[in-house]
């Protein structure tokens, strides 16, 4: 039970502090950068580990975290020579950084416990068993503290530098022109994004760092305009994912971090579907509502215009208004009614007249 | 004697996985070169992951481990997680970048899902999910030569018989359009294109690596030319060469993986075509700025000389 606990507490730790820089990634087009960060740390985590011997020493992160930063650097150094474009640039970098990691790891460490798929996909369930161990107690995970740690200076940098972030993001070129340097900021958060990448490949390995950077966040995109909210429901988000996969690995005896991912998926999805004014449903919903009133709107213009004059009774006999307007009699009976609802139109006998009200969207229509 | 029955075996090998690895390398090279031009270099790298769940389904609908069956799982897989990425950034207000890491690791982190639950049935063996993450180009037969001969070369041939679009496609999507043709269509044509090639790719290099298969020699290429049909051609070319040149150089030297060292030779490829390749190159460049630099400094002599003459 203890142990249920503890790997939910990482794994909920984890999935914060991935997702608070991921929303800044996410808004300034960035996300990729985490994906070529988490691929090329390999070399700085092969190199440190063959010094150190230990997978979570702090000059392993320390040392990843700058193999991260470089990458960041290089990718902007091949952009700047104008010769190859931003996307290429980063799947360049770190495929070839990523390369020679795993070259590193098959010709030397042969004798020495570096487990690839322990790189690349992690695994939580293993992370309570590395414990802290201080004056002759026990005082939990390692892990929990090495992500509790990276998760108190993604908050401290944020709040912080809020009102820069923010000026970054949305104005890169006011916040210039205001004397903020934007790079500065730019590398303090890619530093951030290459520490937190490091500490959670750990317990979830490089490729799903990914889905905790991207997912929570860009669910949070679809629900909110605001930043302050889009960071705490991004927190939320990845905590729900978190917890819902890890109990879904556990019923199901798989990958927990596999089951993360999956359930962020899942939840993207649904709130992908679902959302007020953005969703699927609601689109849709919005669309069907267009036609229908778009026509209705048409009924109306083609009544005014008739509206008085001596051809008025035939223009506005019901039976044949399909033919007046080209449409399909079907369609004409279903749009009939729908204004027949709104009270656009009443009907007289066998005649369609216009209410006030539709007389006024009419009106209004033809302004337009 | 049985050296040399040894050495020529060992020949016919490398020749069967240098033949499958050029093969691969030109193939995923041109039509990469598309990826690359239209900023979508990243797709490859969402599409080879996005495979797993594929590999994995299909897998777990037959039961059988015959290439051809996992191979189709893995496109089908690959296929639906681009149609994903097009339409989450044609309805949402999510941009193209994030929809792509989205799609990446959450099919790949349901493919594992999938792969722990086969493992738990015991029916599979430890090595699929290592051979699909980094392939294994020491592996290819005879037989694999022929399959990514048959299918990479009808994939180019679609290429060739749309080539008129498909560049119009990528240089100017919205005349494209305007002419009448079928934009999703062409976009829905060129992304099944990319993914033949990359999962015949998976087998050689792997899912991480392959978006650098699609990607290097495509830029490489691009810096010597500004026409397409050159840098289409030079891509697969450059392919190629990283191919052969990756194989015999893992084969030459012990425990080193054949995939990460074609990825090698194509960052290599590139490395030097950004550094070289004339007009565009970084060294070109140099040179000419000297040279202008140079050109400017006599004219303003001949100027300040002309000037004092007249002036005496």
């Amino acid at each position: 039970m203890h142990e249920h606990l503890d790997i939910q507490l990482i794994a909920i730790v984890t999935a914060v502090a991935c997702a608070l820089p991921g929303v800044f990634l996410v808004l300034r087009r960035m996300t990729l950068m985490s994906d070529a960060i988490s691929h090329a740390i390999l070399p700085g985590i092969v190199l440190a580990f063959f010094l150190t011997e230990s997978l979570s020493s702090p000059l392993l992160i320390l040392a990843a975290a700058g193999t991260g930063v470089l990458t960041v650097l290089f990718v902007e150094l091949l952009q700047r020579t104008k010769l190859v474009k931003e996307d290429a640039a980063i799947g360049l970098t770190f495929p070839a950084l990523f390369s020679i990691g795993v070259i590193l790891i098959s010709r030397f460490a042969g004798n020495v416990h570096l487990d690839m798929d322990a790189v690349l996909l992690g695994e939580l369930a293993y992370a309570p068993l590395n414990r802290l161990q201080a004056f002759g107690s026990d005082l939990g995970p390692v892990s929990l503290y090495v992500m509790g740690t990276i998760l108190v200076l993604n908050l401290i940098f944020i709040l912080v530098f809020y009102k820069e972030l923010k000026l970054v993001t949305f104005d890169a070129s006011l916040a210039a022109a205001l004397g903020f340097t934007p790079t500065l900021i730019h590398y303090g958060l890619m530093t951030l994004v290459s520490v937190t990448t490091v500490g959670a490949f750990d317990a979830v390995g490089s490729i799903l760092v990914v889905a905790l950077i991207a997912g929570p966040p860009a669910t949070a995109y679809l629900m909110t305009d605001k930043l302050s909210r889009m960071l705490v429901l991004s927190a939320i988000i990845g905590s729900v994912n978190a917890v819902c996969g890890y109990w879904l690995a556990s019923l199901f005896d798989v990958s927990i971090a596999g089951a993360i991912a999956t359930m962020t998926l899942f939840i993207f999805g649904l709130v992908f579907l679902v959302v007020p004014n953005r969703g699927l449903i609601a689109i849709a919903r919005r669309h069907a509502r267009q036609k229908w009133e778009f026509a209705q709107t048409m009924l109306a213009i083609h009544l005014f215009n008739h509206e008085g004059l001596p051809e008025a009774a035939a223009e506005s006999a019901i039976a044949d208004l399909h033919e007046h307007l080209s449409w399909d009699p079907v369609f004409t009976t279903q749009v009939v009614k729908y204004a027949l609802n709104n009270r656009y139109v009443s009907r007289e006998e066998a005649q369609l007249v216009l209410t006030e009200q539709g007389r006024a969207i009419a009106q209004q229509a033809l302004v337009q | 004697m049985e050296n040399l029955s040894t050495l020529i075996h060992l020949d016919y090998t490398l020749m069967i996985v240098g033949i499958g690895a050029a093969l691969l390398g030109s193939v995923s090279g041109a039509l990469g070169t598309y990826a690359v031009l239209r900023r979508q270099s990243l797709l490859g790298d969402a599409i080879s992951h996005a495979a797993l769940p594929g590999i994995a389904i299909a897998f777990l609908l037959t039961g059988s481990k015959t290439p051809l069956i996992l191979v189709l799982g893995a496109a089908i897989a690959g296929w639906l997680g681009t149609l994903l990425i097009m339409s989450i950034v044609r309805l949402t207000r999510i941009k193209y970048d994030s929809a792509l890491a989205i799609v990446l690791s959450t099919f790949f982190g349901f493919g594992l899902v999938l792969h722990t639950l086969i493992q738990r049935t015991g029916n599979a063996n430890q090595a699929g999910l290592d051979t699909f993450l980094f392939g294994q180009a020491a592996t290819i037969l005879a037989r694999d030569v022929l399959t990514i001969g048959i299918l990479g070369g009808i994939a180019l041939i679609v290429m060739l018989i749309f080539w008129k679009e498909l560049k119009l496609l990528v240089f100017d999507e919205g005349f494209a359009a305007s002419i009448g043709l079928p934009i999703r269509a062409l976009d829905i044509l060129l992304t099944s294109l990319l993914v033949i090639a990359i999962v015949l790719g998976l087998q050689a290099v792997g899912a991480v690596l392959m978006s650098a298969m699609l990607v290097a020699p495509a830029v490489a290429a691009r810096q010597w030319t500004n026409r397409l049909r050159l840098m289409v051609f030079l891509a697969a070319c450059f392919g190629a060469l990283a191919g052969v040149s990756g194989t015999i150089i893992s084969s030459t030297m012990s425990r080193i993986p054949t995939g990460p060292t074609i990825v090698l030779c194509a960052t290599v490829v590139v490395g030097l075509s950004i550094a070289f390749a004339p007009n565009r190159g970084l060294v070109w460049n140099r040179i000419r700025q000297q040279r202008h630099r140079h050109g400017l400094k006599t004219a303003a002599d001949g100027l300040l000389k002309q000037s004092q003459q007249r002036s005496e």
